[in-house]
């Protein structure tokens, strides 16, 4: 989610237009799919939004309920991002300057959260943390009382489970953008870890750490799924988990109007703070190598690296290996609802994806070519957006014309590809930019036109970055709860709604044996299209 | 006849007027300081940057306005001549027709074309599998097949050596020679275009000057090009 869009380049633009009017430079493929594509996104995130405000009658403004959403969604997304970057920073330091077996396997499971269907980490995590988890159990063998992991800390746990590899990753990258020549100079003038600290790695962190912190802050803010297993209770509530109560409870769409517009108006702030400040890439490669150090060659350096190495990889693999280890058992004697709410999610996910491909394979390639300020829109937008927002919104629409479980799973589909987009954009559009300036001239001269050049130019050069753009899309569809659980009636569900379902239940069995199937379904599709995409495809 | 008619090109600050001809099937080589808009005027010439003022025609036929790839031109550019992916059958198959299939007798001719620069036997081959000499050879077998009226050259052998240089020139005078087609050539070095162009074309101070045969000139340069040559060059 790292910085999803650019900052608008080309600041000696305007002197340029200034001049007489003159037709644009020739261009291998056309703008407006592009623009069609990014207006027709902005209208369902504003329309949508519209369309709640329209419908919300006066009555019911700003009252005390909705104070606490607020105060709560501010404070939980403040705790996960202090945490989430606080606890990286050691983590990523120890990773920057320690050489071990495993280290690349690590640092790429550091990317897994990104793809981990919430309601899976959650069990896991209460499996682990849970009342009758294995740290509860640990305590009780002491005489020691269990472990409440429901309310705010429960909730700041799930963010960190999140957040912390992705902190991790922006931090460790800062840390390896730091020439190795300076590392050299400073081993030469024998400086020492303290003298270390102030010469490089401080300011580095203070050019990272502000849009890390930002960028999980804005992540945070939308919490729902986390909100729903963990939080709940008027003291644990966060706007949007407020909106969709206010909705599915209530039906007071006043209300839900009122919230949305304050969740809005947040994120979109927030959003406009993530982008302002410089981060780097966070899902990219290039974190393999090791910095070669002069200092830290201590015995009490080396253990301080080994304890937090060690209890990042424990933090984030004790709770999917739970979710394994709990899950297996069930898995072949699944009840039927289980298959067919699979069956749906990855219809879902199916439609997610392809509509995903419409709208950013031309928007990327708008963006390439020179529109700049698409990208800007659609970064905010998508980082602004809320999925509950755009449910509600939706079913306003909907409801005067048709039964909105009838289009609970379409409706879906679309939200979830709003929510991948940003990534989308920021995996296609570099590449996009790249295959343009190599390649567009060329065809220009040859006279390759559009259909011709998306065939045979972009299509081969850019199929490893759409594979993994779709896996992405994919592995996030499937594992979204999020909208479907305002437009499901009882009979339709999607496996992570299935699961929640489960939860409620209080089949906690079959919920976790569920749980496996969804990640074991999430990972699949992402393994499938990012390995289809990279199968013999030219570096 | 190529024309341009009172053409101003605008590149940011930098501007450049041109306002000349050049005859139907003349070698020429375009030389002045580097900086002076040489690539510039090719880009116009071919269609990229549009002009800002005046025509452009092409035996007394307006193609000002023309995309690129409609325009009767071939360009080789400095790099990226050839799209790494594609083999090199499909990457001269693409001079013939860039968006549909070839027919038999056209794939036919991409063989010959490969066959004529010296790459028989190479047409599964990769840009990335062929030495510097042998992807400039592969470029102007694309350029043989597009069969266009004009052939610009941006420099596309500045990274290959003297010997090899002189090699793809000798190539190219012939395969323009066979064809009856016009050159325009981008050139550094004087003994580029004594080797094959036939006259010379200064651009130098915002302006393109009208051809001149090439002996003539190199011998005995104006100001402005005895300026960028520096000491005389003989012959």
């Amino acid at each position: 989610m790292a910085a999803r869009a650019q900052p608008v380049g080309g600041t000696g633009r305007a002197a340029h237009r200034a001049a007489a009017p003159r037709p644009d430079a020739p261009r291998p493929v056309a703008i407006w799919p592009g623009t069609c594509a990014a207006l027709g996104v902005a209208l369902l995130v504003l329309g949508t939004l519209a369309a709640v405000a329209m419908r919300a009658e006066g009555g019911s403004g700003f009252g005390p309920s909705e104070a606490s959403a607020l105060r709560f969604t501010l404070i939980q997304a403040s705790l996960s991002a202090v945490f989430s970057v606080g606890l990286a920073i050691p983590v990523a330091r120890a990773l920057a300057r320690r050489r071990f077996a495993g280290r690349r396997v690590l640092i790429t499971l550091l990317g897994a959260p990104f793809i981990l269907p919430v309601i899976v980490a959650i069990l896991g995590l209460l499996a682990v943390f849970g009342r009758s988890g294995w740290i509860s159990g640990a305590l009780g063998a002491f005489g020691l009382d269990p472990l409440r992991i429901y309310g705010l800390h429960g909730v700041v746990i799930a963010h960190v489970f999140f957040n912390l590899p992705l902190a991790t990753r922006l931090i460790l990258q800062g840390w390896q953008e730091i020439p190795a020549e300076r590392f050299r100079l400073a081993a030469q003038l024998n400086a020492g870890p303290g003298a270390m600290w102030h010469l490089l790695e401080a300011p580095m962190l203070r050019r990272i750490l502000p849009g890390a912190m930002a960028v999980i802050f804005a992540i945070c803010l939308s919490s729902f799924a986390v909100a729903l297993t963990l939080g709940g209770g008027p003291k644990a509530t966060t706007l949007e988990l407020a909106i969709y109560q206010a909705f599915h409870f209530d039906f007071d769409l006043g209300r839900a109007a009122v919230l949305s517009t304050v969740q809005l108006g947040l994120t979109v702030v927030a959003a406009v703070l993530a982008l302002r400040v410089p981060v780097g890439e966070g899902v990219g490669a290039g974190l393999d190598r090791a910095v070669v150090r002069w200092d830290a060659t201590g015995r009490s350096a080396t253990l301080l690296d080994v304890v937090w190495i060690g209890f990042a990889t424990l933090f984030l693999m004790l709770p999917l290996l739970a979710v394994l280890v709990a899950g297996a058992p069930g898995l072949l004697s699944l009840p039927a609802p289980v298959w067919s709410a699979a069956w749906v999610s990855v219809q879902v996910a199916a439609l997610s994806t392809g509509l995903l491909l419409l709208v950013a394979l031309p928007l990327s390639a708008s963006i390439a070519l020179g529109r700049r300020q698409l990208g800007e829109i659609a970064g905010i937008l998508g980082l602004a957006a809320s999925p509950l927002v755009i449910g509600t919104g939706l079913f306003v629409l909907i409801y005067p014309v048709a039964s909105p479980a009838h289009v609970a799973l379409p409706v879906t589909a679309l939200v979830n590809m709003v929510m991948a987009l940003p990534f989308a954009l920021r995996i296609l559009v570099p590449r996009m930019q790249q295959v343009m300036q190599q390649n567009a001239r060329l065809a220009l001269a040859l006279n390759m036109r559009g259909p011709a050049f998306w065939r045979r130019v972009i299509w081969p050069r850019c199929r490893a970055q759409i594979g993994f753009a779709a896996g992405l899309t994919a592995a996030l569809s499937l594992g979204d709860l999020g909208v479907v659980a305002l437009f499901a009636d009882p009979e339709t569900a999607t496996l992570p709604l299935q699961v929640y379902r489960l939860m409620g239940a209080y089949r906690m069995e079959a919920a976790q044996a569920a749980a496996l199937l969804l990640f074991i379904l999430s990972m699949g599709a992402f393994w499938l299209l990012d390995r289809g995409g990279k199968f013999h495809a030219e570096a | 006849m190529l024309k341009l008619d009172a053409v101003t090109l605008q590149k940011g600050d930098f501007r450049l007027q041109a306002d000349l001809q050049i005859a139907a099937g003349a070698q020429v080589a375009v030389i002045g300081p580097s900086g002076a808009g040489k690539s510039t005027l090719l880009e116009a010439i071919a269609g990229f940057l549009p002009a800002r003022d005046g025509r452009i025609l092409w035996r007394g036929q307006d193609i000002t306005a023309l995309p690129p790839g409609q325009r009767p031109v071939a360009m080789l550019f400095q790099d990226g001549n050839l799209f790494p992916h594609l083999t090199l059958r499909q990457n001269v198959g693409l001079g013939i027709d860039a968006n549909r299939r070839l027919s038999a007798a056209q794939a036919e001719a991409v063989t010959a074309a490969l066959a004529r620069v010296g790459l028989a036997g190479m047409e599964e081959r990769r840009p990335a599998d062929l030495s510097g000499g042998q992807q400039s050879r592969a470029a102007l077998a694309r350029v043989l097949v597009q069969g266009r009226d004009l052939l610009l050259l941006d420099e596309p052998f500045a990274a290959l050596g003297p010997a090899l240089k002189a090699e793809m020139l000798d190539l190219v005078a012939e395969i323009v020679t066979e064809k009856g087609a016009t050159l325009l050539m981008v050139s550094h070095d004087p003994q580029d275009a004594r080797r094959i162009a036939t006259e010379v074309v200064l651009v130098a101070d915002g302006h393109v000057y009208p051809p001149s045969p090439t002996a003539e000139i190199l011998d005995n340069p104006p100001p402005a090009l005895r300026a960028y040559l520096g000491a005389p060059t003989g012959s």
